[in-house]
């Protein structure tokens, strides 16, 4: 790389020099003109011969030392040097961009750990991540990688999960916690116990997948590589044609005047300008939206989001947390703070999730000598004694069969009604909460112009379709049975129009087969579901489902850059042909029209990795 | 069978698009893809022609791209 640069800065300088002394002794001229021609190009003239004989004809190397020795052949000497120094710098510019833009992704997706530090025997010894067993105890010092997944059983810490999530906030981790590989220890010292082997762990799965993306090709791509394979050869045919038929046909034609036209053809004839810029593009916006956690495993699915009409949902896991809390509590003839503390404590024996989820909202230490008397009874709740009321917590069925008339009006999510003494007090609703950002999610897809988003939910009518107000979505289906998810998808993609696509966004468990299903299946919650990953054509690493958003924007953004690079650089070539065909370009709009082209186009790719302000 | 390889030193787009296309028309070749920007070419064909798959589409890339290794992944 260095030594190109060499030649070509002194090539330039022997060639500036040529023009300006300019001396009368035309020999000592030409003289200079092809020293400096041969150090700037004579390894593309090497290359073009050798080649050859490899019967390897219409090659870049061997269209540019036509053009430019057929100028130097013709008496234009400066053009034809021109040409070579300048085609030198946009190879050189293009790999230098192709080189910077795979290391920048390679930068971003570095999060291989290096060593793990395993404790044994109360000796701590470094080996390599690969030889670490299920079970095997490793210390994580502040600054170091989380080298594979495990579960915390000493120290407590906070974890930057950047790398993995794009999430810039920390994450506090303490004993009982799993921690994910990938992911830098930021101050505490922490054991943990190794729960899965390397090749297993997440940041294997990541980086699998992130080396694996992106071999489907994109429509764009499919279009300019196609293009290009037609495009050299057409006009390599017509640059003979008007080298030698107009000269003979018309009156008063020079050959040289057409073989300049002709060479000039030569020049803009490479298509590699045109066929780098796309790649380059899409390679930029699966490395940006992946700096925002999204992995995105191809092109083609990259390309396909822009395109998404119908993004469809599931429920829980996905728009919810699928986990249940206290959503309301309305007490009869006790305070709220009353009903919850003696329904706490009169479930507390159990272990069933609504248990949990009272205690949780409580949020006290259980006093268990306050209670006495406990009595389950299966499907209908439980009676306990506290603090010597006969507290009886339950659904409907309970409170019917001890004759306590209570509420029978509709409620979104498990009701739990409470009998104290025998007299209605009241009822919890416990319900899956909503994430934070859901409702941001839909509000910023339909302002993506997403045309219908749906819900879909094994859950009750009532609840669906409350949440499915609060968030603002245009359809729900509820009560689906896991084949129902797929039958309702095809029903929804027989909906939409030819060029659309369908988007259904789970979170890995249970919907493989409606993620295979759709156009495209975005799991979210990517971090250690490794099923997730490998159904889905883009992983979502974190919980929020406002990153769909996020990706359809890098999309729409990649493709359009995609769009503006096939219709400059195609554009800019076919007009300079035109113009040089009538005499009109000289051979320095040609090598704008290539090299100039090339270096904007690529430019313009680069924007695709930024991914800061959508 | 697929086979992954590495083109180290693949340095032009268009010639990725021409040995993908190559390589696309060798005998028992199902699918072959050239990534230009990992620089990876995946071959998918079938296992017992597997040898001269491999063998020709070394050809094919020193004939398009002379500076490029072909190594496995």
């Amino acid at each position: 790389m260095n030594k190109r640069l060499w030649r070509i800065i002194i090539g330039a300088i022997l060639f500036i020099v040529a023009i300006v002394i300019d001396v009368n002794i035309e020999w000592l001229n030409i003289a200079l003109y092809l020293i400096s021609y041969i150090i700037v190009g004579g390894d593309i003239v090497m290359k073009a011969v050798k080649n050859i004989f490899r019967g390897k004809v219409f090659d870049e190397n061997f269209l540019m030392s036509i053009a430019t020795i057929g100028a130097m052949l013709i008496g234009e000497y400066p053009e034809g040097i021109a040409v070579m120094l300048f085609y030198q710098v946009g190879e050189l510019f293009q790999s230098y961009a192709v080189d910077k833009s795979r290391r920048s992704i390679a930068e971003a997706m570095d999060i291989r750990p290096d060593y793990a530090n395993v404790k044994k025997n109360d000796e701590v010894i470094k080996v390599d991540p690969d030889e670490v067993q299920i079970g095997d105890i490793i210390v994580i010092k502040p600054g170091e990688r989380v080298p594979l997944d495990g579960k915390v059983i000493e120290g407590n810490s906070t974890v930057d999960t950047s790398a993995l999530t794009g999430e810039s906030v920390p994450r506090e981790v303490e004993v009982g916690h799993e921690i994910l590989s990938g992911c830098i220890n930021i101050n505490g010292v922490i054991t943990a116990e190794v729960t899965k082997e390397y090749g297993e762990s997440t940041v294997s799965k990541i980086l699998d997948l992130v080396e694996n993306a992106s071999s489907k090709k994109s429509q764009s791509e499919q279009f300019i590589t196609k293009f290009a394979r037609y495009y050299t050869p057409i006009v390599v045919i017509i640059a003979v044609f008007l080298a030698t038929i107009p000269p003979l046909v018309i009156d008063g034609a020079t050959f040289s005047d057409w073989i300049y036209r002709a060479l000039t053809f030569l020049v803009v004839s490479c298509p590699c300008a045109l066929v780098v810029s796309i790649p380059l593009s899409f390679f930029g916006g699966i490395g940006g939206a992946s700096r925002k956690g999204i992995l995105v495993k191809g092109s083609n699915y990259l390309e396909a989001l822009a395109e998404a009409e119908i993004i469809v949902f599931d429920k829980t896991g996905t728009l919810t947390k699928g986990v249940f809390n206290v959503q309301e509590i309305h007490p009869e003839g006790i305070t709220k703070e009353e009903l919850l503390e003696l329904t706490s404590y009169a479930e507390s024996y159990s272990n069933h999730p609504i248990s949990n989820s009272l205690k949780q909202a409580y949020g006290k230490e259980i006093d268990n000598g306050r209670i006495s008397d406990v009595e389950e009874i299966s499907g209908h709740g439980v009676i306990a004694a506290v603090d010597g009321k006969k507290v009886a917590a339950g659904n409907i069925k309970l409170m019917k069969k001890l004759n306590i008339p209570c509420y029978e009006g509709e409620a979104v999510g498990t009701v739990v009604h409470v009998g104290i003494d025998d007299k209605y007090a009241g009822y919890i609703v416990i319900a899956d909460e909503v994430k934070e950002d859901s409702a941001r999610a839909i509000k910023e897809l339909k302002e993506a112009k997403i045309k219908q988003t749906v819900m879909l939910t094994g859950d009750t009518k009532n609840v669906a379709s409350k949440v499915a107000k609060q968030l603002g979505l245009d359809k729900v289906y509820s009560e689906l049975l896991p084949g129902d998810k797929v039958e309702k998808v095809e029903e929804l993609l027989a909906q939409k129009s030819a060029k659309g696509k369908l988007a259904f966004v789970g979170d890995g468990i249970n919907d493989a087969p409606v993620l295979a299903r759709a156009d495209i299946g975005i799991a979210m919650g990517g971090l250690g579901s490794d099923a997730a990953i490998e159904a889905a054509d883009v992983v979502i690493m974190t919980d929020e489902p406002s990153k769909i958003a996020t990706a359809i924007k890098v999309s729409k953004k990649t493709l359009r850059i995609a769009r503006q690079n096939t219709v400059f650089s195609i554009g800019i070539k076919i007009i300079v042909l035109i113009l040089s065909a009538f005499g009109i370009a000289t051979m320095w709009a040609a090598i704008f029209a290539d090299v100039g082209v090339t270096i904007i186009a690529v430019l313009n790719a680069f924007r695709a990795l930024n991914v800061k302000n959508l | 069978m697929k086979k992954k390889f590495i083109l180290e030193g693949l340095d032009c787009a268009d010639c990725a698009a021409k040995i993908e296309h190559a390589v696309n028309k060798l005998d028992g070749v199902k699918e072959a893809t050239v990534n230009f920007m990992t620089q990876k070419l995946v071959i998918e064909g079938e296992d017992e022609k597997m040898p001269t798959i491999m063998q020709e589409a070394e050809k094919i890339v020193k004939k398009i791209e002379p500076g490029t290794v072909m190594k496995k992944a």
